[in-house]
């Protein structure tokens, strides 16, 4: 665990005590059940709106806490920790690019409606159905952009998108020129198709590295809700196997299991160690962030695809149930390793920034 | 190699050969080719279109459906060299076979060994024509792995037996018209306590519920037994002997979930992942898939299936002496089983977010069903014995290993 200061120490606290709480895997499951439009419950997101997590980026003059990355981490890892269905991460990665690049104006338009949760936000970068930012064709003439993004995160009901065009980051707002086509995944969260045709769209300023800074934080936070939902497995795995009774045995007395959890463990700690790691290395304003995040999103991806998959094997046929949440976990895992880029993508591009 | 067997004369063959080509080009519709679906063992019955049905019953009259097992309870009554024939001239002209389920695959080989003569006479045919569903009442909530713990109990009431009990994961009951089942006659021995029966679906107190998986289907049940009553004619074997039958029955299953039959075909069919990786990942400029991390890694999985496809020939060349399955059979369904989740994965990866979509607008056709597949698979490592349980089993019986803790 990273050293916390006292303010991120009491966030985590009660992060983790809201999530347990009010937003437990039963409120997702309602979710999937209900399918609401928006695919996530709005009460909810208010709810963490009220306690400042929409605003943890975002600088207090603006209405936010401008507590960081790590901070926002902690939420996040909570929020996993329930597979709790929330814009959050999506409306953070959208407000690292306001941040990162947005002119004073766009910033005092957006940042205090970001911070009060009155704006869903965000991240619009692909164009087919896998990471890609070098193949982008979304193109800006005379400030309309058009062009058509694949499963945007929380594209259903989002009100300000962030979008990449040949010639940088844009600002797209409201409805004109939008098409919204939802696209149903695995994990019953937002990925919709948004077209489009003509919208008006303001650029955001910021270097030519503008859209990698803010793809890295993007995929920094949604490293961190992976590193909860692959800890609340374990320890729901680690519980069923002191409790299943076969041969007249716990589970857990199996030396064959023994094993298999404690290499998973191990393996927990290694993830644990290089997410933190990327979230500082983006608060203390590293020049190596990109080699940071590349190696948090590599290791969290293999470590939550064999957490989710164990979790599943070591139930047996009731975590193949719908009744049990550990199919929950199974879809949600595989969205988000294909998410920013899975393990392969960010191994080739570890692999390039050595130098290899 | 096993001995036994007299290769039977290459000339005899060849006719037999001739007669399987004649006998399927007059019967098999074409329109039918390469129509066989994947997932029909777990999806429930469809209705039959009029060419289906026909080719079934032709298949089912000429007992080809279940080519090895004897001609007088209505099988082909071929010999293995002439089931291997039969099988390649079938692939020849992309036909498949209509005849399956658990009946075949399970049931009905064990019945033929341990059957009474009536009991063969009145199952067997009926199960080579396929128009009777066999559904296992083996599992249940607190003896999976550990099934010699089971409970449901059977209570000896002189002519017939009372059941009471609950059993889970009974594949297709909601469809079956048949179960058999393991029940326990003693309380005070474990082994020795089980006994083999079957029982009619619809008999008075049998009651199924469909559980539904992760995959969104329910192609398993909860069944519950409430004082049903099941003949004593209905007992396979003597009482208190369903575990060594009840044993027999499950290296059939393994040897079958292992790929041994044609479902292995039909498992890894479908576009190479070589293809569809270029589709959507790209080549670079020498035309190699993009990623050359993703690339060796569908090059090891081709090279792991090539290796489990000759392993599965040499067994069957080597197990051409008739003894049925043997523990080998364990290695061949972890093997199986790992090789078609690592495949389920791929083909997820390779597509990206549109390799994991539920339903709706947006998604191939074919990657919707992938998805439906990888997410069922994920039991194909804990049915049938766990790949825990076959690592036990290989342990001890083959490396002579001792019992574990």
């Amino acid at each position: 665990m990273a050293v916390l200061t006292e303010e991120q120490t009491m966030l985590r606290d009660m992060a983790r005590e809201w999530a347990d709480n009010e937003s437990p895997v039963t409120a997702y499951r309602k979710m999937r059940d209900a399918a609401p439009a928006e695919y996530y419950d709005a009460a909810a997101w208010r709810a963490q709106a009220e306690m400042g997590w929409a605003g943890i980026l975002i600088p207090e003059a603006q209405g936010g806490a401008g507590m960081g990355y790590l901070s926002l981490g902690l939420v996040l890892e909570q929020l996993g920790r329930n597979l709790a269905a929330t814009p959050l991460a999506a409306t953070a990665a959208a407000t690292s690019a306001l941040l990162l690049g947005g002119s004073e104006a766009q910033q005092v338009e957006w940042l205090p409606r970001i911070a009060a949760g009155d704006v869903v936000a965000a991240l619009a970068v692909d164009e087919g159905p896998r990471f890609a930012p070098d193949k982008i064709a979304t193109t800006v003439e005379g400030g309309k952009l058009s062009g058509t993004k694949e499963f945007v995160a929380e594209g259903d009901s989002a009100q300000l998108f962030v979008v990449a065009a040949t010639d940088g980051l844009y600002l797209v707002a409201g409805d004109e020129g939008v098409t919204r086509s939802p696209r149903k995944l695995t994990d019953a969260r937002s990925h919709a198709q948004l077209r489009f045709d003509g919208a008006p769209a303001g650029k955001l300023e910021g270097g030519a590295d503008l859209l990698t800074q803010v793809t890295d934080r993007a995929t920094a936070a949604l490293c961190a809700e992976m590193l909860g939902m692959a800890e609340a497995a374990f320890a729901q795995t680690n519980d069923y196997l002191k409790t299943r009774v076969q041969f007249g045995q716990v589970l857990a007395s199996f030396q064959a299991l023994q094993h298999r959890m404690a290499k998973m463990f191990t393996e927990l700690e290694l993830m644990r160690s290089v997410v933190e790691g990327a979230l500082e290395a983006i608060d203390s304003g590293r020049a190596n962030v990109s080699h940071e995040v590349s190696l948090a999103k590599a290791v969290a991806g293999e470590t939550l695809h064999l957490v989710s998959r164990e979790t599943i094997q070591l139930h047996g046929g009731i975590g193949m149930t719908d009744e049990h949440d550990a199919g929950f976990t199974l879809k949600r895992a595989r969205v988000l390793e294909a998410m920013w880029g899975n393990a392969a993508w960010h191994r080739e591009r570890f692999a390039r920034l050595c130098g290899y | 190699m096993a001995t036994a067997e007299i290769e039977a004369p290459v000339d005899a063959l060849e006719a037999f050969r001739a007669h399987a080509r004649e006998w399927l080009g007059a019967h098999f519709p074409p329109s039918l080719k390469g129509k066989d679906n994947a997932m029909s063992a777990v999806e429930g019955p469809h209705e039959n279109t009029p060419e289906e049905a026909a080719w079934q019953q032709a298949m089912g009259e000429k007992g080809w459906g279940v080519p090895t097992w004897p001609k007088e309870y209505g099988g082909g009554g071929l010999s293995r060299d002439e089931a291997r024939v039969l099988q390649e001239e079938m692939a020849r002209i992309g036909a498949w076979n209509p005849i399956g389920g658990m009946g075949v695959m399970m049931f009905g080989p064990t019945l033929l060994e341990y059957g009474s003569e009536e009991q063969k006479r009145e199952h067997i045919p009926a199960i080579a024509k396929g128009i009777v569903r066999w559904c296992q009442g083996y599992s249940e909530p607190g003896a999976g792995s550990d099934l010699a713990s089971l409970q449901a109990f059977a209570e000896d009431r002189g002519d017939h037996y009372v059941v009471n009990g609950q059993k889970t994961w009974t594949s297709g009951g909601q469809w079956a018209d048949k179960c058999f089942m393991l029940v326990r006659t003693d309380k005070t021995r474990k082994h020795e306590g089980i006994t083999f029966l079957l029982c009619d679906m619809d008999t008075p107190g049998v009651e199924v519920k469909p559980i539904r998986l992760i995959s969104g289907s329910s192609p398993f049940c909860e069944t519950f037994f409430t004082d049903v009553k099941v003949p004593k004619a209905n007992r396979v074997g003597e009482e208190g002997q369903g575990w060594t039958i009840g044993k027999r029955l499950l290296q059939h299953e393994r040897s079958s979930l292992s790929g041994g039959g044609s479902t292995a075909g039909r498992m890894f069919s479908g576009a190479p992942l070589g293809q569809l990786a270029k589709k959507y990942v790209g080549v670079d400029e020498q035309g190699r898939i993009a990623d050359a991390d993703l690339r060796s890694r569908i090059v090891r999985h081709e090279m792991d299936l090539r290796a489990f496809m000759l392993t599965l020939r040499r067994a069957s060349a080597e197990a051409k002496s008739n003894q049925g399955p043997s523990a080998a059979t364990s290695i061949m369904k972890n093997v199986g089983a790992r090789i078609m989740q690592e495949r389920s994965e791929l083909l997820i990866e390779i597509r990206g977010l549109a390799g994991l979509g539920w339903e709706g607008e947006g998604f191939e056709e074919e990657a919707l069903k992938d998805v439906r597949t990888w997410l069922f698979g994920k039991a194909v490592s804990i049915y049938g014995g766990s790949t825990e349980i076959q690592n036990n089993v290989i342990a001890k019986r083959i490396l002579g290993m001792l019992d574990h803790q």
